[in-house]
């Protein structure tokens, strides 16, 4: 009894805050557009009946999404931008917490203060920041140019380069902190005891740290990968007009085209596809768990 | 636990090649000096260790023997003077490039690699052929006798396997020196006893030479050949055990290793070697052997064992010393008992004898006047 008012009110959470309104939307995906407030067929009323009202449901819209080309460009678009942006987060961030587990131990704090900082921003006007420096006659186009390494200005903002800027920018922190956490937890005698048996620095660092921190890898890959494949913002304020990325697709769906039952669908597809990383993420999480006991 | 170190095998004579002036060191450090910003961690100390020995560090925490043993493995440089190994200067080798492996503290498994994968691991930085690095694994696993835990990892095997997998690593690429860095610290008393004389049965076997760092000193004593006694930075004795312990050469070592009295007092010269020792006032002098010279009037220390004063009820009869005093505790260890014995001036003076009779048949107990006495070659006099 008591166990179960433990789990209850993660449970009633989820199901109240995720499972309801995912019901609600898988059940305009299976409805049809019509001119009307909300804009779709068929509405549910108690003189028609359960039956009736359910066998007025279809797969139009799924079929929809299979026969117009945008839509599996715009899916495939959206997982390469989110692989690449997810590498480059890797790239950029494993060195930053690297370092934050080689300074001396007094100096962490604030190093990790300064990486959780930008998160007291608005994450609009960040980005919109960005939008200032990126742009042709933006920061970084005057600093080039006021340097002398380029002539003409670059253009980075509208374009793919851009929307790359951006993520890697929003999501660096989540890429660091598990990343820095697994470090942090490394044993320093474990790098000399490689060093003892034979190996350079560098055979050492690629030996033991790297295959130790694994699991903080994994864990910042999918905590960057998940969020940036349906991000929707920072292609739509960096990204250009061929920027195509599935969160820009929806919101369009949705707001300027006004088809809710295609959007729906759009959505409902996202999650599937977002449920296969997602369950991988679980996977190594529990792993990382039963190892540490 | 004074254990008698045997020679490589039984025919030859008592293996001491520090007493040899012939013999050529394994490892020579050269008025090495070891600093930390300001502290100084090794201050200007020269020793030699031979090969096959099995030498040990021995101090209290802090006495700079862990920062002596990162020098031999190389994490650490000396601020000042030469470490030699083998004949050769090998202060800027870096440590993966030293014919030296250590056995760390922690252990330092690799984690996520299992048993076979961890010894295998520093023959695989050789790039040793494979054949041959199945062989020589599979002759360390038999040597520590892990064979059947090779494919588990690290975390599922217990505290004492561990221990020998992490021997059986730093053993793998046959080093000319191995050192061990409080091998035993993580093990439980019974455990450590029995693994100690593993170490040095695997010491033999394998016939390397091994620099032990310990802060136990009846670890030292059972498993080395010759103990370091360490204290400041500084090495105050080097000898084999049974000379740590029998002669010291001051109260710190004395005090150091093992149970003892010290008593002060004034010397003079009573013969050859005798000395009469004047102490506390108005008792009677004792009288001591030494051969270091002391000269009349001149303070010292007379460090004595407890297992070397005996106790009785009634005043034994022809003895250089004899004391009377009042039992003030006694401890009971079981097969040993320690008696705490003041004597009149209150100073206090610990005896030990066997308990060869049942506990109920002791003759004297708690506030019983006793006699306690000890011949002259009893103790040892040290200059203050």
């Amino acid at each position: 009894m008591r166990r179960f008012f433990l789990i209850a009110p993660p449970y009633a959470w989820l199901l109240l805050l995720f499972l309801a309104p995912f019901a609600i939307v898988v059940k305009i995906s299976l409805s049809d557009y019509a001119l009307a407030i909300p804009p779709y067929v068929p509405k549910f009323s108690w003189d028609e009946g359960i039956g009736a009202y359910l066998s007025q449901l279809d797969f139009e819209n799924y079929i929809f999404l299979t026969e117009d080309d945008l839509y599996w460009k715009a899916y495939l678009s959206s997982f390469k931008i989110a692989a690449i942006s997810t590498t480059l987060t890797l790239l950029v961030g494993y060195p930053i917490a690297y370092g934050m587990t080689r300074v001396p131990s007094e100096w962490r704090p604030t190093l990790m203060m300064l990486v959780i900082l930008p998160f007291w921003t608005s994450f609009l006007i960040r980005v919109y920041a960005w939008m200032g420096i990126l742009s042709s006659e933006g920061y970084l186009n005057q600093l080039l140019l006021w340097i002398g390494v380029i002539d003409t200005p670059l253009i980075i903002l509208n374009t793919n380069a851009a929307v790359y800027i951006g993520i890697v920018y929003t999501y660096l922190p989540f890429m660091i902190l598990p990343i820095y956490s697994a470090l942090e937890r490394l044993d320093e005698s474990l790098i000399e005891a490689a060093e003892d048996l034979g190996c350079s620095r560098l055979k050492a660092f690629w030996l033991v740290t790297i295959p130790l921190s694994k699991t903080g890898i994994v864990a910042g890959c999918f905590l960057v990968f998940i969020p940036a494949l349906g991000e929707f913002v920072i292609p739509s304020l960096l990204g250009g007009s061929n920027t195509l990325m599935i969160g820009k697709v929806l919101w369009e769906e949705f707001f300027s085209n006004r088809d809710w039952p295609v959007a729906s669908a759009v959505a409902v597809v996202l999650l599937l596809l977002l449920v296969i990383p997602i369950v991988l993420f679980q996977r190594n999480q529990q792993k990382q768990q039963e190892a540490e006991q | 636990m004074v254990h008698a170190r045997r020679g490589p095998s039984l025919t030859t004579v008592e293996f001491e090649p520090w007493n040899d002036p012939q013999a050529k060191p394994l490892i020579h450090f050269q008025n090495v000096t070891k600093r930390f910003g300001t502290f100084t961690a090794i201050d200007d100390l020269t020793i030699d260790i031979y090969e096959k020995e099995f030498y040990a560090l021995l101090g209290p925490s802090g006495c700079g023997k862990t920062t002596l043993m990162r020098m031999l493995a190389g994490f650490e440089t000396p601020s000042e003077g030469k470490i030699m190994l083998a004949g050769q200067n090998i202060v800027s080798v870096p440590p993966n490039k030293r014919a030296t492996n250590m056995m760390f503290q922690s252990y330092a498994l690799f984690p996520h690699l299992s048993i076979w994968e961890n010894i295998a691991f520093g023959l695989k930085r050789e790039g040793m052929a494979k054949a041959n690095i199945n062989d020589r694994v599979d002759e360390m696993l038999r040597l520590t006798r892990l064979e059947q835990f090779a494919r588990r990892k690290p975390h599922q095997i217990s505290g004492g396997q561990r221990q020998r997998v992490a021997l059986a690593r730093s053993l793998a690429k046959a080093p000319k020196l191995l050192l061990l860095d409080e091998p035993l610290g993580a093990l439980d008393k019974k455990l450590r006893q029995e693994t100690q004389f593993e170490l040095m049965d695997i010491q033999e076997k394998t016939g390397t030479t091994f620099v032990i760092v310990t802060h136990d000193q009846e670890e030292a004593m059972t498993v080395a050949s010759r103990v370091a006694v360490m204290d400041h930075g500084k090495i105050i004795q080097v000898a084999t055990p049974d000379r740590i312990y029998e002669t010291p050469n001051s109260v710190y070592v004395a005090d150091f290793i093992g149970d003892v009295n010290i008593i002060e007092g004034t010397t003079t010269a009573i013969g050859d070697d005798s000395y009469s020792i004047s102490w506390a006032d108005g008792r009677a002098p004792l009288t001591a052997n030494s051969n270091t010279p002391f000269s009349d009037g001149q303070k010292c220390h007379l460090a004595i064992r407890p297992e070397k004063v005996a106790i009785s009820a009634d005043e034994p009869s022809e003895v250089s010393n004899a004391v009377q005093g009042k039992i003030l505790d006694i401890a009971y260890l079981g097969n040993i008992s320690t008696y705490h014995v003041e004597l009149p001036s209150g100073v206090v003076i610990k005896a030990q004898a066997a308990n060869t009779r049942r506990i109920s048949r002791r003759s004297y107990t708690w506030e019983d006047t006793v006699w306690l006495s000890w011949t002259a070659t009893a103790g040892v006099l040290l200059a203050s």
